[in-house]
């Protein structure tokens, strides 16, 4: 006799090698997005300088990441630069790297436009008080510009949280992958356990992502108040 | 002879192809307070900010304290530190405290010490009256108070020259007095060098040891305060006094 097919949940390790899975997922996206975020600042920054080819350059770069799909990207990490370039990386690694290249091109865009829109006069009134460029950036526009990004910045990262599902298809042991090998490890004792499998893969995700959308709902918000008071 | 502070020859400013300063010469003398009159549109804004490099010039050249002026960022980030400069939009920094706004310049520019650095701020603010404002922000002050925390900033980095560039015409009719009677005082007690260019008529004529009168561009008069209010020498002069209501 089949199973309930929630009781695949607790059967032998399963629930542990979810968790296992939902950590992999978390570390690939929390290392890809410090770095990333870090990186997208630096060259959000050297976007709003004048030189032309330093600004076609990094243009390029955002333009890239953001128009080929994830997957193709993950894929031509994964199976076209080792062959070609003979560069060589575990698949988590690798999977950190690619999501950290895409995070900091996306946040380069979100910095450039968050220091562009601080007001010109701002911009002046630190050179007439004799800041040079960088204190200029440190501590005046960078600061001004924060608050504006900060809820695109947690939007991007509930996407980058979200799309770490595609990480399966490079065979990262990433919580999907591990629910996937459960599912069908137990296909004939639990049949319908695909759907509790799932549905708490989608509660890992929910209890992630929501919590993030929520707080940058409301740090907009405040912004906003913020702005017209 | 007295000292000049400031000589400015033969500047020319274009925007594109528009010229919007013509051979532009004059200088101030140390300690003497000059004001740029002239009809909106005239050039005033933009000749006072090419004199602290937030403006390019196309020609010419600027005289600092005897040495000229290398027109790129390095010479004049360092020019600045002895040019303050106030604008019209009181543009204290949203992010920092009154006091981190006005201790910005001293300990990240001139790598002053921030405890003798923020007793001379308090100084400072007493005398504008707002040393009780130290830790507030920006967006909870008013315009006038703004704008007299922006002079208190400027001065802070003990300049030799201040330029204000119509620090009271996005003000409340009621705090302007207060803005203008500091500068005044700036003048008459501390003797400083400045460049200000207003519409307050009044203010003007009570401040101002010489008047340079700016018309499409160009220095159409250059006289000393009294003679202007009283008798300009050009007819153009004449109709934009005429023209205020002062």
């Amino acid at each position: 006799m089949a199973h309930s097919g929630i009781s695949v949940l607790l059967e032998g390790t399963n629930f542990t090698r979810l968790l296992g899975g939902l950590f992999v997922t978390i570390k690939i996206a929390a290392v890809a997005l410090i770095t990333g975020l870090i990186l997208g600042v630096i060259l959000g920054v050297l976007r709003t300088f004048k030189n032309r080819l330093l600004r076609l350059i990094l243009r390029l770069y955002l333009e890239f990441f953001r128009i080929v799909p994830t997957v193709v990207l993950l894929f031509l990490f994964y199976y076209i630069l080792p062959r070609q370039l003979n560069f060589n990386l575990p698949a988590d690694q690798l999977a950190t790297l690619v999501f950290a290249l895409w995070v900091a091109a996306e946040m380069s865009d979100i910095v450039r436009g968050a220091l562009i829109s601080v007001p010109k006069h701002q911009r002046e009134s630190g050179l007439a008080i004799g800041l040079n460029r960088y204190q200029l950036y440190r501590y005046v526009l960078i600061p001004q510009a924060m608050t504006l990004e900060i809820p695109a910045t947690i939007n991007l990262a509930t996407r980058v949280i979200k799309t770490t599902s595609l990480l399966m298809l490079i065979s990262v042991m990433d919580v999907i992958n591990v629910g996937q090998q459960i599912i069908e490890a137990n296909n004939h004792t639990h049949p319908t356990g695909v759907f509790w499998v799932y549905g708490l893969i989608f509660l890992f995700y929910f209890l992630i992502d929501y919590p993030l959308s929520w707080w940058a709902k409301r740090l907009e918000k405040r912004r906003l108040e913020r702005a017209n008071g | 002879m007295a000292d000049k502070i400031l000589q400015v020859e033969h500047l020319e400013k274009y925007y594109q192809k528009r010229h919007v300063l013509h051979d532009i010469n004059f200088s101030v003398d140390k300690g003497e307070v000059v004001t740029l009159l002239g009809p909106s549109g005239s050039g005033k804004s933009t000749l006072i900010r090419c004199l602290n490099g937030l403006e390019a010039y196309q020609q010419g050249t600027i005289m600092f304290e005897g040495e000229k002026v290398q027109p790129n960022e390095k010479t004049w980030q360092q020019i600045r530190q002895k040019i303050g400069m106030v604008f019209q939009s009181y543009d204290l920094f949203p992010n920092l405290t009154v006091m981190d706004n006005i201790l910005l310049g001293p300990t990240k520019v001139q790598k002053k010490d921030r405890n003798s650095a923020s007793q001379e701020a308090v100084k400072l603010l007493q005398r504008v009256g707002l040393e009780d404002y130290q830790d507030a922000y920006p967006r909870q002050l008013s315009g006038g108070q703004k704008q007299r925390i922006a002079i208190v900033r400027a001065l802070a980095l003990h300049p030799d020259f201040m330029l204000f560039d119509e620090v009271t015409a996005s003000l409340d009719p009621e705090m302007v007095r207060g803005v203008l009677n500091i500068i005044g005082d700036l003048a008459n007690k501390d003797h400083m060098t400045m460049i200000v260019v207003t519409h307050e008529m009044n203010f003007a004529q009570e401040i101002a040891d010489r008047v340079l009168f700016l018309e499409n561009g160009r220095i159409l008069e250059q006289t000393p305060s009294k003679t202007f209010f009283n008798k300009p020498q050009t007819d153009r002069a004449q109709q934009f006094l005429d023209s205020m209501d002062f």
